[in-house]
């Protein structure tokens, strides 16, 4: 949205749009390559536990991108996303153990049924504003442990113990292990979502999102069919989270109610908030801040992550609003700025 | 029958902390139209602190009193340092501010006081005279505890300057501000108040919930429920909301659904008032002109 309305500008500006624009385009593909190089040689240089962290940071990634679609573009703030998280976690599990499908099929799978819970949950969350959807997502981040213990699932969801998941096998074992092939599904996955991501905000879908975001009485005026939108939405964020849950399952092995807290979603939130709310390349700045730092802050104690998370999702609201993509931006709009003044005098 | 009637005296007792949490919510809705999320890890850590009171040597109910002065005063402070800066802050910034309260007490609670489960005395004797077949003494006391607290809440909103004036900066800060009234103190003491009720509830219910840093999950979760079903804008409705789930819990528990739903109860309750009745039982329709 942003990068239209700037080359629609410059465009206009004057002889020299037509070279500006493609130059900058040039870049920014230029840095995407970049970003898939590291991508695809990292695991080849690092020990194993840190390809199983390179591979975490994806699907925190991917989890991070589902809500920021939703809260970030479209403004429904969710604090339940660990909700859906947790039903492609166990979908997957469930498909695998029980039904006996191979292990990459059942993400698509997943996805599918999160798209359908979101979309059913969306669909009257839909008339709810801002803080009443909070506080109904809040709810539902509460609930999902005590519902994956029921009695009457035990017989899918292993009640308390959970359900153990085995890990993908490589099918080249001489040239990539256990780990760097589950990284690369993991990669490939997340390389489908995040272009996905990136034509549904760019288009005129993302539009819509975004006008629902900061006037919502202009675009039900406009035509824009609200409802449908923020059900749509909330489905789509729920099949991304959905998807990165299932990813999620296989990395981890196993699956079981106390891994899915409320503080699943809370960690997502502070993901979306540290990268940038509004942002699809900020996920993966949230992505790699919510794999390393726990990792880091453990050392003091089990519970310093969170007192860490805490101070910074204040703090972060009050200083840095836009998240580290935030930052990158204005960074890059004053550099400009500083350069158009220095060639004008 | 009897077991009914026990299954409905007991949920008046849960209903009680229900209420002090709905209640303390509906002060700080009221005052900033903005949903405290961070009230049950308030009264969580407020419980340690007076546990850590009592531990020292300190008498049960001197140890409550220091505590309800300490949730005061932190309550207060934290209005005054974090929270002000975000009265005019969008929706989310607002709301993930809350939650990053909430997470900053978890953790300082699990930091400080470790994660494993702690038994918390009850101030009420096991045996105690005003015990009876239906309700334990701690039950009783319970429920007498908030009775107290609610009417001096009352006693204090209807009859004091203090009260008045923090009724009038709720309602209406610029006219307020015009007569005089120190706004953004009278808010600040609002967050006190609501904390002190958030930790009455919270010494009330460890001996029942036991005290450990998430212990306050289900109760939040019912505290939002009430203060909805109440009406979120309504000082009297939240108690009468916690008071009905209390007991809507106990009877659905055991008779309906079973104990492993009761808060997915809780959540049913949440998402079927915004959807069908905004305003809840006893709250004002909104009504916006765009």
């Amino acid at each position: 949205m942003t990068t239209t309305s700037a080359e629609a500008a410059t465009s206009t500006s004057g002889p020299t749009a037509p070279t500006a624009a493609p130059r900058r385009l040039g870049k920014a593909s230029l840095g995407l390559a970049a970003l898939l190089t590291v991508a695809v040689v990292t695991p080849f240089l690092v020990s194993g536990y840190h390809v199983f962290q390179l591979t975490q940071i994806v699907v925190y990634a991917i989890a991070i991108l589902g809500l920021n679609l939703l809260t970030g573009f479209s403004g429904q703030i969710s604090l339940g996303n660990g909700a859906f998280y947790a039903l492609g976690a166990y979908a997957s599990a469930i498909l695998m153990n029980k039904v006996g499908l191979p292990y990459w099929v059942t993400p698509p799978l997943a996805g599918a049924v999160c798209f359908g819970a979101g979309y059913v949950f969306g669909r009257p969350a839909a008339r709810l504003e801002g803080l009443y959807l909070a506080l109904a997502t809040f709810g539902l981040a509460i609930v999902t442990p005590q519902v994956l213990k029921l009695d009457a699932l035990e017989a899918w969801t292993g009640g308390n113990q959970g359900v153990l998941v085995t890990k993908p096998a490589s099918p080249i074992p001489d040239q990539l292990s256990d780990d760097q092939w589950l990284y690369f599904f993991c990669l490939g996955v997340a390389i489908v979502v995040f272009l996905a991501a990136w034509n549904i905000v760019r288009g005129r879908t993302g539009r819509a999102l975004v006008a629902l975001r900061d006037h919502p009485i202009a675009a039900a005026a406009m035509g824009i069919d609200t409802a449908s939108y923020k059900a749509v939405t909330f489905g789509v964020s729920a099949m991304y989270t959905g998807i990165a849950g299932s990813l999620g399952a296989l990395l981890a092995a196993f699956v079981s109610p106390d891994s899915f807290t409320m503080f699943v979603s809370v960690q997502f939130l502070v993901g979306g908030v540290v990268g940038g709310i509004a942002s699809i390349f900020g996920t993966l700045f949230g992505a790699v801040f919510i794999e390393l730092v726990p990792d880091l802050a453990n050392k003091l104690s089990e519970a310093a992550p969170w007192a860490i998370y805490g101070v910074l999702l204040i703090v972060c609201m009050m200083v840095m609003p836009g998240g580290v993509a935030g930052l990158v931006r204005s960074a890059r709009t004053w550099l400009a700025r500083g350069a158009r003044s220095r060639t004008r005098s | 029958m009897q077991a009914l009637l026990h299954q409905i005296l007991s949920g008046l007792a849960n209903g009680a902390i229900y209420a002090s949490v709905a209640l303390a919510l509906v002060m700080i809705f009221k005052a900033t139209h903005q949903v405290n999320f961070a009230q049950g890890e308030l009264a969580m850590f407020s419980t340690y602190v007076a546990l850590t009171l009592i531990e020292a040597g300190v008498p049960y109910w001197a140890a409550f009193v220091l505590t309800l002065g300490f949730s005061f005063v932190a309550g207060v402070a934290i209005e005054r340092l974090i929270l002000r800066r975000f009265r005019h802050a969008s929706v989310l910034s607002a709301v993930i501010a809350f939650i990053g309260l909430l997470v900053v007490f978890n953790g300082l609670a699990g930091w400080f006081f470790t994660y494993t489960i702690k038994v918390f005395p009850s101030p009420f004797d096991p045996h105690a005279w005003y015990g009876t077949t239906y309700l334990s003494p701690h039950e009783v006391g319970m429920i007498a505890v908030t009775l107290v607290v609610l009417a001096i809440v009352f006693v204090f909103f209807r009859f004091t300057r203090l009260g008045l004036a923090m009724r009038a900066s709720a309602e209406n800060p610029q006219s307020s501000r015009l007569v005089g009234i120190r706004v953004g103190w009278m808010l600040a003491l609002g967050w006190g108040l609501a904390s002190v009720l958030g930790a009455v509830a919270g010494m009330m219910a460890a001996p029942i919930v036991f005290l450990e840093p998430n212990m306050m999950a289900g109760v939040i979760l019912y505290g939002f429920a009430a203060a909805l079903l109440g009406g979120i804008d309504n000082p009297w409705g939240a108690p009468i909301g916690g008071f009905i789930l209390g007991v809507l819990e106990n009877l659905a528990g055991a008779y309906v659904v079973g104990t492993h739903l009761k808060l997915a109860l809780a959540l049913f309750v949440i998402v079927a008032v915004l959807v069908f009745k905004p305003s809840g039982l006893f709250g004002r329709t909104v009504v916006v002109r765009v």
